[in-house]
Formats: structure tokens, sequence, C-alpha cells
């Protein structure tokens, strides 16, 4: 996949999964079955948004408004790709 | 500084709610206590919904419901609603024995999230099995029921001596029904597994040839199905780190409303374990002399107190510790390091011995009548 492809994806999280905010724990984790991931903080601001609507470079623009900084599209990209390795998302 | 250095403890992540000890099946490794028989009186549904209420306020987020045979609770849909609202990940681990077309509709209704199947293989049925015949035919309804109401599919097979030598058989049926994961756990030797621990434990070139063909397998199959292999901890130089450290995520309780740390913890010695009829989960997650008697190292005898690894296995598992060096603060005598060692190591050289020629006792099921039988013998 070539950047302007993997910028216009509009993943989502994989049927295998589920993601939510955990209180107990301040985090978003994955859960799927007899086990979790617990997300950082900034993985859990880009899972969330993965919602099979948004491009990855809506997300990218999301979350450079959102934290006031630039040049978040190659951290973006790397977490998508990793995500979809692992199965997280689809 | 010093008096509070002991690590904060986390929230009791995985509640398993073992619903009852009454099972169809009379499998030779389960895990249940062989006292199971004594337990007549099960936890009533409002308990449960309070302890899945109070578990989830301390933190928790897998929930598992188990047995025993949970499809036998006929308020098992009634629970994994509670579980579902309260915003649970929510796992059925059952045998499918029971689970109907018209039950799992209302399942899936309630937002169960998982369903793990098992393999009813005592050995009894395991030619059956085998054979793709009547056994064969309920696991592939229960499936396609499965698959039908879209859940992801986990297969579980306890691998031991007598159904090693079919594991290409186990993985191609597993294809077959469409499972997504395959767990192929060698039984692990406590309660009735233990009792007949000669009878299961597989000889290292049978363990060797399964793992080479489940490889084979793997690499045929790729994305198509997950396979897990576990091995006996037995044929391991080190202990596991048993439930990923006593107290820290896993939290039991069993069809009478006792509070423990693992499955079997019920068995040690001079430990009390509480009630979620007296006691709040949360309170008996962080304060009970129970859940706090093996937290971390501060219990360590030598040689673990002093070695390099005890933070990656913690020891290994107090039940086993007990169990074969009579002590659940020893080490755990699968480790090389334990004085107790050899205990294992006479168990792994009898499984070298061809057939079951090394042991007299019969094998024996998980019933009712032997359990009843076992527990007279024991206050003897």
């Amino acid at each position: 996949m070539d950047r302007a492809d993997a910028l216009a994806a509009r993943p989502r999280v994989a049927r295998l999964f589920r993601l939510q905010w955990e209180e107990a724990q301040q985090a978003w984790v994955l859960l799927y079955p007899e086990g979790m991931v617990k997300l950082n903080a900034s993985a859990g601001e880009i899972m969330r948004r993965c919602d099979g609507e948004r491009s990855v470079a809506d997300i990218v623009a999301e979350l450079e408004a959102a934290f006031a900084s630039g040049g978040l599209a190659d951290d973006v990209l790397a977490f998508v790709d990793m995500a979809r390795t692992r199965g997280w998302l689809q | 500084m010093t008096e509070h250095s002991a690590p904060p403890v986390g929230p009791p992540l995985w509640l398993l709610a073992e619903l009852t000890y009454r099972c169809p099946l009379h499998c030779a490794f389960c895990y249940n206590p062989l006292e199971f028989a004594r337990t007549e009186v099960e936890l009533s549904t409002d308990d449960w919904l309070r302890v899945l209420r109070e578990a989830r306020a301390a933190g928790s987020v897998q929930c598992g419901f188990s047995g025993g045979e949970p499809m036998l609770r006929d308020d098992l849909e009634v629970l994994v609603a509670e579980a579902h609202r309260l915003g649970f990940y929510t796992n059925l681990l059952t045998s499918g024995v029971g689970l109907t077309a018209p039950r799992a509709a209302a399942l899936k209704a309630a937002g169960l999230d998982h369903i793990q199947l098992s393999f009813q293989d005592s050995t009894k049925e395991l030619n059956d099995f085998l054979s793709h015949t009547r056994t064969f035919e309920l696991k592939q309804q229960v499936a396609g029921l499965i698959k039908g109401h879209d859940w992801p599919m986990v297969m579980n097979v306890v691998i031991h001596r007598l159904n090693i030598d079919y594991i290409d058989k186990i993985i191609d049926m597993a294809v077959a029904l469409g499972a997504e994961y395959l767990e192929l756990a060698n039984s692990q030797y406590y309660s009735w597994a233990l009792l007949n621990r000669d009878h299961l434990l597989p000889s290292r070139a049978q363990l060797e040839r399964a793992e080479r063909i489940t490889n084979e397998y793997r690499e045929k199959l790729g994305d198509r199905i997950r396979i897990f292999f576990v091995v006996p901890d037995y044929y391991e130089k080190r202990p596991k780190k048993c439930m990923n450290g006593w107290g820290n995520v896993f939290l039991t309780v069993t069809p009478d409303g006792t509070a423990l740390p693992c499955h079997t913890a019920r068995m040690l010695p001079g430990l009390e374990f509480p009630n979620v009829r007296d006691m709040a989960v949360g309170e008996i997650w962080h304060h009970s002399e129970g859940f706090n008697r093996y937290r971390g190292d501060g219990w360590m005898k030598d040689p673990c107190r002093t070695c390099p690894e005890k933070e990656k296995d913690l020891g290994g598992c107090r039940c086993q510790a007990y169990l074969l060096a009579g002590d659940p603060a020893a080490p755990d005598p699968v480790c090389e390091f334990s004085p107790a060692h050899a205990v294992v190591e006479n168990a792994v050289a009898r499984a070298q011995m061809p057939g079951n020629c090394h042991t007299e006792a019969p094998l024996v099921f998980r019933d009712p009548r032997a359990s009843r039988r076992l527990s007279a013998e024991t206050e003897r």
C-alpha cells in the first residue's frame, strides 16, 4: 500500500476485538476472547477514531488539531500498520 | 517510604464465575476439586448478580462463566445480560452440551461476546470423538450455532497421553468446524489430572511429535486458524508464572461463593478464603489474608528468595509446591533448583515407558460417586 492509499484507508476495529474506556485503568483497552490489551494514551486516541468512517488522513488532522501539533502522519501510519499486523484493525 | 514499598495492587481484571460443579461429563483431567460433590448449595442468582456488580466496580473487565457445565444453570442468560450491561467482556466456557438453538439465541440477545467450546474427551468418548460420530455431530451443531451468531470461535482441547497421538485429527476437526483459535492445552497436573497423572502424562517422544505436527499445520494453514500449543510444565526446567502472579489479575468464585486466587487454591493448608456472601469482592481482593499471603515475593524461602529469576516466575505455582513438596511456600518442584525436583523427574521418567504398563492404578473418572469416595478417604 503506498502512502496515499494508506492515508485514504478507513480502518475499523476488527470483528474479534472490542474497544472500550476502562475507568479503573484510566485507559482504552482492546478486549478479545479471554484477553485484553491496555493501550497507551496515543494508541487509545488513534484507535477510538478508527470507526470505518474516518480516513487515516481525517484521523491525523483531528489529532493534530486536538493536540495542537503537526507532523503526526508518520506516527499514525506506523501505528495503523502495526495494529493491522496484530489483527486489531481491519 | 520503606513502610509502603510493596507494589500497588492492580484490579482483579479477570473474574472467573464457576457457576456450578454439576457436569454431564466425566473428564479424567478435570481441575475441579476431588471433593466437589460436597458442594451442594450453589450461590443464588441474586448472589451472582451482586458479585458481578462488585467485581466490575473493583475493576474486573473479563468475565468467564465456567463450571462444571455452566449451561446447567438456567439463569445463565440473566447473568450474562447483567455482565454485559456492566461492561464486561463475557466469555462462556462450555462443552456445548445443553447449548440448544433457543439458548444460543437468548445468550446472543443477552450480549454474550464469546464461546470457548471444549471437547468432551474424557477418553470414554475418545473413540467416538475420533471416529467423527455422535460427539462430532454435537460439536458440529454447536459450532454451527456459534458461527451463525457471529461469535468468535475458540476451541479448547485438553491434550494428554491418550489423545496426543491424534493431534493431526484434532486440528483437522477444528479447521473443519471453522474455529478461529485452537488451544491444544496439555493437561496440568492438579485435582483429577494429578490422580490420573501416570495415565495422562505423555512421553517426550509423543510431545515432540505433536509439536512438530502442530508446526507443520501452522505453516500450511497460515492465518486461517491460530493454534496455541501448551506443553506440560513437567517438561520445563523453570516453573510457570502461575496465574501471572498470586492475586495479581485473577479472581475465581466457586459455586458455593468461595473466592480464590486460582481454580485450585482451596486445597492449600492453613489458609482461609473468604466467601462472597460475607465480604465484598473489592475487600476480598485487597484486604483478605487469602489473597495477600502469596502476593509479591515477601513470602519466599530459599532458593527462590535469593534467585535472580524470582521476578520472572514468582516461584511458580503454590498448589504444585504443596502437592509435590508438601509446602505451599516451597519452590515449585518443576524448577530444577527445587529440592523436590526429583518428584517431577520421576514422573517424567515413568512417562517414557511404553503404553500404560507403568501404572496399575485404574483411570478414575470425575463423577460424584468417585468424589464422595475420595473425600471419605482423605478424612480417614
